[in-house]
């Protein structure tokens, strides 16, 4: 078994003008996903908007996001999987707004 | 210690059995020890063996088992040794009365997905197809894909490398998801079609070497997947291309058109093959997108002569083509075929809005199309200025060289 991280990148800007009834929706795929993969579910979160990131490099703390572009970091899952086949059918079921998507990333065994 | 120079018989066989089970004895020994890089090595060893040891006691009745014998015995050994990340090697449980599975997948296919797996990009699917599955080495893959050695030797290495850090298994895919991983395969073999059948640069037209291997593979994937209509379309385009590959060029290596060519030294058994593919394929509704091309190869081919050209069935073709396969270069061709139906004139109204196709804008032939028709309407200054187009975006010597000899010959207004 390996562990893959699950990113979900959003374009932010059309993220915050979702109205209610859309964010429900989402939430409600979220819950779905959550139900469907349980067994293969070691964690996962939601993140705050980018306006609340703060950086850090060698010549000290900024705000913002680590890197500026239109799609950022909107949250994350950590399955686990056989292999990049099973790893890749658990996230084709995450749900991702339109402009958005998902990067799949093996997790380094140690 | 003396090595005996091998005889050019045992060589012959070497060859054979390089050229028609490389793939066989890879995936065998891939499945025995679980790791690419062992297994491309003790495979390379068994082969080297095989010259000195054939040279001696004869060439085995069964060549390729002896080599999967000699490479997985020595992978074994190495392994032992080895300390690193397997591969993941699906286990074989299927018994024989499996009816769940319709077919036993042979070790070939699983390395076939391997090197086509979706997770990998286009380049490094196909670099590894011809490294791992046709068994041509470092230095001439680069040199199918015109870069240098150690580019390619770096491509090879970081796919290698993500196959095993991402865990991407030695597996057939399952039936859902079979038919997008097999369009996958047929995409890589046909990048190496249409590579081979006009080289993007150097000094010939044809890359016979790339064709044969395309041609190889696609027979590959035949045996393994008999009932598949994508595969029989490409199977049948590129024994299509094949047929005509000797007639492309003069002896001088001057390009020939479509027009010139002498239909009398096509193949003729390979061009009865590619029928009858292409007839199998398109049974299948809707057809594959290589099938509606392997028909339109089958209007060309079955023409006696250039002017009896079904120009009316080819638009109809790519008519259909276009419905099922939208794609600017695909509407390129059509316009094309417009363009000898209905007359110059009319090709040119159908270029017109594909010059401002961001995919077509460094591609040759919208200039050079543009420029015949033109130039067949005795617009001359238009025509040169488009000739001049197709010549900066053309790095192939053979088509320079025509697209040369078009602008010299321009000079003068009569159409010819």
């Amino acid at each position: 078994m390996a562990e893959y991280l699950i990113l979900i990148y959003s374009d932010e800007k059309s993220d915050s003008a979702q109205s209610e009834a859309e964010f429900a929706e989402v939430m409600a795929g979220h819950n779905a996903f959550a139900e469907r993969n349980g067994p293969a579910l070691r964690g996962g979160n939601a993140l705050t908007s980018t306006d609340a990131a703060t950086s850090i490099r060698a010549d000290g703390v900024t705000d913002g996001p680590f890197m500026e572009s239109k799609e950022a970091l909107g949250g994350y899952y950590l399955i686990e999987a056989i292999d990049l086949d099973a790893a890749l059918a658990v996230a084709k079921q995450v749900p991702f707004s339109a402009g958005g998507g998902l990067e799949v990333r093996p997790i380094r065994p140690m | 210690m003396t090595v005996p120079v091998p005889g050019a018989d045992v060589v012959a066989a070497v060859e054979a059995a390089h050229r028609g089970g490389w793939a066989l004895v890879l995936a065998a020994t891939v499945r025995g020890c679980g790791d690419l890089d062992v297994a491309q090595e003790c495979v390379q060893d068994a082969y080297a063996r095989a010259l000195s040891v054939w040279g001696e006691r004869g060439v085995p009745d069964n060549p390729v088992a002896w080599l999967i014998t000699v490479a997985r015995h020595r992978a074994i050994d190495l392994h032992r040794r080895a300390d690193k990340l397997p591969l993941l090697v699906e286990e074989i449980d299927a018994p024989a009365d499996d009816s769940d599975q319709p077919w036993i997948p042979d070790d070939r296919l699983r390395l076939i997905f391997v090197c086509c797996h979706p997770a990998l990009s286009r380049p490094a699917q196909a670099a590894l197809t011809l490294r791992l599955v046709c068994g041509l080495t470092t230095a001439e893959v680069a040199r199918a894909f015109l870069v240098q050695e150690s580019t390619m030797a770096a491509r090879i290495t970081r796919a290698k490398k993500k196959i095993s850090a991402a865990r991407i298994p030695y597996r057939v895919p399952p039936p859902e998801e079979l038919p997008t991983r097999i369009d996958a395969v047929l995409d890589v073999v046909h990048l190496l079609l249409s590579t081979g059948h006009t080289a993007p640069a150097g000094p010939t037209l044809v890359r016979a070497d790339l064709l044969d291997r395309a041609l190889d593979l696609a027979r590959m994937l035949r045996t393994l997947l008999p009932a598949d209509p994508g595969v029989a379309a490409l199977l049948a385009l590129i024994l299509f291309t094949d047929a005509r590959k000797h007639t492309r060029t003069a002896p001088d290596g001057r390009l020939l058109l479509l027009e010139e060519q002498d239909r009398s030294r096509w193949d003729a058994t390979a061009l009865d093959e590619a029928e009858t593919f292409t007839r199998e394929a398109l049974r299948t509704r809707p057809p594959h997108r290589f099938a509606l091309l392997a028909a339109i190869a089958g209007v060309h081919a079955q023409a006696p002569t250039w002017a009896d050209t079904d120009w009316a069935e080819l638009v109809a073709l790519y008519d259909l083509l276009l419905r099922t396969w939208p794609s600017p270069v695909v509407a390129l061709n059509r316009a094309v075929a417009v363009g000898f139906l209905r007359g110059p004139e009319a090709g040119l109204v159908e270029l017109e809005p594909l010059t401002a196709e961001p995919q077509l804008a460094s591609y040759p032939y919208l200039a050079a199309s543009r420029a015949d028709f033109l130039r067949r309407l005795g617009r001359v200054d238009e025509a040169r200025l488009a000739y001049t187009e197709a010549l900066l975006l053309t790095e192939n010597q053979a088509e320079r060289d025509f697209l040369t000899g078009r602008l010299a010959g321009s000079n003068t207004r009569q159409p010819p």
